[in-house]
């Protein structure tokens, strides 16, 4: 799910005024730019290998594998923000990795798209953040995209799910039977079905967190162009 | 004798809500408590937190108002806990549910297995054993709310019914459903037997044991008083693991589940063991800490759960 929680420090967080809170170490902030940066970079690699895919090849079709591996190496890499990014390890290896046949599909296409582009935002927006020079543009583009790329991500991401349940009940993928010694079963085709249910509950949630924050970042600023 | 006059606030919003005159000074906490329901009947007692500090510690029912650092006028601080439930009516109905739920499985009712083992018996042995051993554990624990525990808290949140049967609901139906399965695979022909034996007397041994640290614990605190003290071996052999450990009981605890896993070879039972033994830890590390900070003399070779390793 593109959620966009954790920070990487308490500064990173970003919604209320830094100037308050004392911000992290000389060496804490050190690590927390070039990590940000290398963030940034990354997914930037990712949107340009997908541009430059698609205009090679004049369709959408098999763009994933133009960004296989930097995919799987900066959605691994921010294993770092534990919080956030367990479903999306998950999507990306548990279900787009594992199952071929959804390679191809136009959704995977979708939640690729909708994470590069809020993730480039969003590092964007922690480094800056860090540096204590925030463009108010990419602040603003933190709290306002979100509004169309929560749903398009989410959309791509329950598409490929739903796309993989098929192949997965009919190889058994991941599931254990019974009888066994350890008299353990595990059926991930279920399993699947219940994540995808589970979305419901948890995606609203997110949702109404984001505009909720955004309400109170962006609201300042409305309040001081009053004032002036 | 001069009165006290008390002054109720809300802790969040400083409204006064309640406003006593000619109290006593040997008045209680829980006695204010009682006067305080009468102007606002929906709030009992329980539900009641009383403190002198808006973000402060809750105050005891036993404290007496003339003995708290307060004028002659009283201001204390009211924060509505919720909604209780008597601790003895939670332990109830989080135990009867696995002893219920089991014997379901147990008895292979409808609509868990298929159709054709509807109501039939496991032809393993040690199904019928595991089926006892479950059973007495929760019979066990629904007398001992009945009859042995002293609760020092006498409730707790309603929302904690919820959680807590949910969890040993959802376990013991997981746990049951595996072993008295029609495809249920017991420990192997060859050493299967001894170890089934020897997982049953691991288990018996820490039910005893179990049992015995609460007839201890209940044997330290008089009926109807909330005192704490240090527990010492007494002459039952089973508490002389008071010398090692602050928490015994949930030693013995982790023991007995350990022996149901061993007994079952079954990995569910293994998840709730471990994870039961997770939040023992921590309310035991929390047990041990208290006694630490309210006895000067407690003894330091105690460890909260295992000997000298946690």
């Amino acid at each position: 799910m593109s959620a966009a929680a954790a920070g990487t420090s308490k500064a990173a967080h970003g919604d209320v005024a830094p100037k308050k809170r004392r911000g992290p170490g000389a060496l804490a902030t050190a690590y927390l730019v070039i990590y940000n940066v290398v963030m940034t970079a990354g997914w930037l690699v990712i949107a340009v290998g997908l541009v430059r895919a698609y205009l090679a090849r004049g369709s959408y079709h098999g763009l994933y594998y133009s960004i296989e591996k930097p995919l799987k190496f900066f959605q691994t890499g921010a294993m770092l923000e534990v919080r956030e990014v367990m479903s999306r390890v998950f999507l990306t290896w548990a279900v787009t990795h594992s199952v071929r046949e959804v390679q191809s599909e136009d959704s995977v296409l979708l939640f690729v798209t909708a994470w590069t582009v809020t993730e480039i935002i969003r590092y964007s927006f922690y480094t800056f953040s860090l540096l204590n020079h925030l463009p108010f543009l990419i602040k603003w583009a933190r709290y306002t995209f979100f509004f169309v790329l929560y749903p398009m991500g989410v959309t791509g991401e329950l598409l490929t799910i739903y796309a993989a349940l098929p192949y997965v009940q009919k190889t058994g993928l991941y599931s254990v039977t019974l009888p066994n010694k350890y008299n353990f079963s595990f059926d991930y085709h279920s399993f699947l079905i219940l994540v995808m249910i589970s979305y419901i509950p948890l995606f609203p949630q997110l949702y109404f967190h984001m505009i909720r924050q955004r309400k109170k970042v962006l609201g300042h600023i409305e309040d001081y162009s009053k004032v002036e | 004798m001069k009165h006290y006059e008390v002054e109720i606030l809300d802790a969040k919003t400083k409204d006064k809500l309640c406003f006593l005159d000619k109290v006593e000074p040997n008045a209680t906490i829980g006695e204010i408590k009682s006067m305080f329901h009468k102007s606002h009947p929906q709030w009992y007692p329980a539900r009641q937190s009383i403190r002198l500090d808006p973000k402060g510690k809750s105050l005891k029912d036993e404290d007496v108002l003339q003995h708290l650092p307060v004028g002659t006028t009283a201001t204390f601080y009211f924060r509505d806990l919720g909604a209780q439930i008597s601790w003895v009516t939670v332990f109830l109905t989080e135990y009867t549910g696995p002893l219920v739920i089991y014997l379901m499985f147990y008895f292979r009712v409808p609509f868990i297995y298929a159709p054709k083992y509807d109501f039939t018996t496991s032809k393993h042995w040690v199904v019928h054993l595991a089926c006892m051993c479950h059973s007495f554990h929760y019979m066990k624990r629904l007398l001992e709310t009945l009859f042995v525990h002293r609760f020092s808290h006498g409730t707790m949140p309603l929302r904690n019914i919820f959680k807590n049967c949910t969890y040993y609901w959802g376990f013991a139906a997981w746990m049951a459903y595996y072993i008295n399965h029609p495809l249920y695979t017991p420990p192997s022909e060859f050493y299967g037997e001894q170890q089934i034996r020897l997982a049953l007397i691991i288990f018996l041994f820490c039910q005893i044991g179990n049992f015995s640290i609460h007839i201890a614990l209940r044997n330290l605190r008089p009926p109807g008083s909330k005192t704490r003290k240090i527990p010492y071996p007494t002459k039952n052999p089973f508490t002389w693991i008071f010398l090692l450990v602050s928490c015994p009981n949930y030693t013995y605890e982790l023991g007995s589940w350990l022996g149901f896993t061993v007994m079952t070879q079954c990995l569910p039972v293994a998840f709730f063991t471990m994870v039961g033994f997770i939040q023992m830890t921590v309310w035991a590390k929390g047990k041990h800490r208290s006694y630490l900070k309210e006895f000067r003399d407690y003894p330091p070779l105690r460890s909260p759960i295992l000997p000298f390793v946690l």
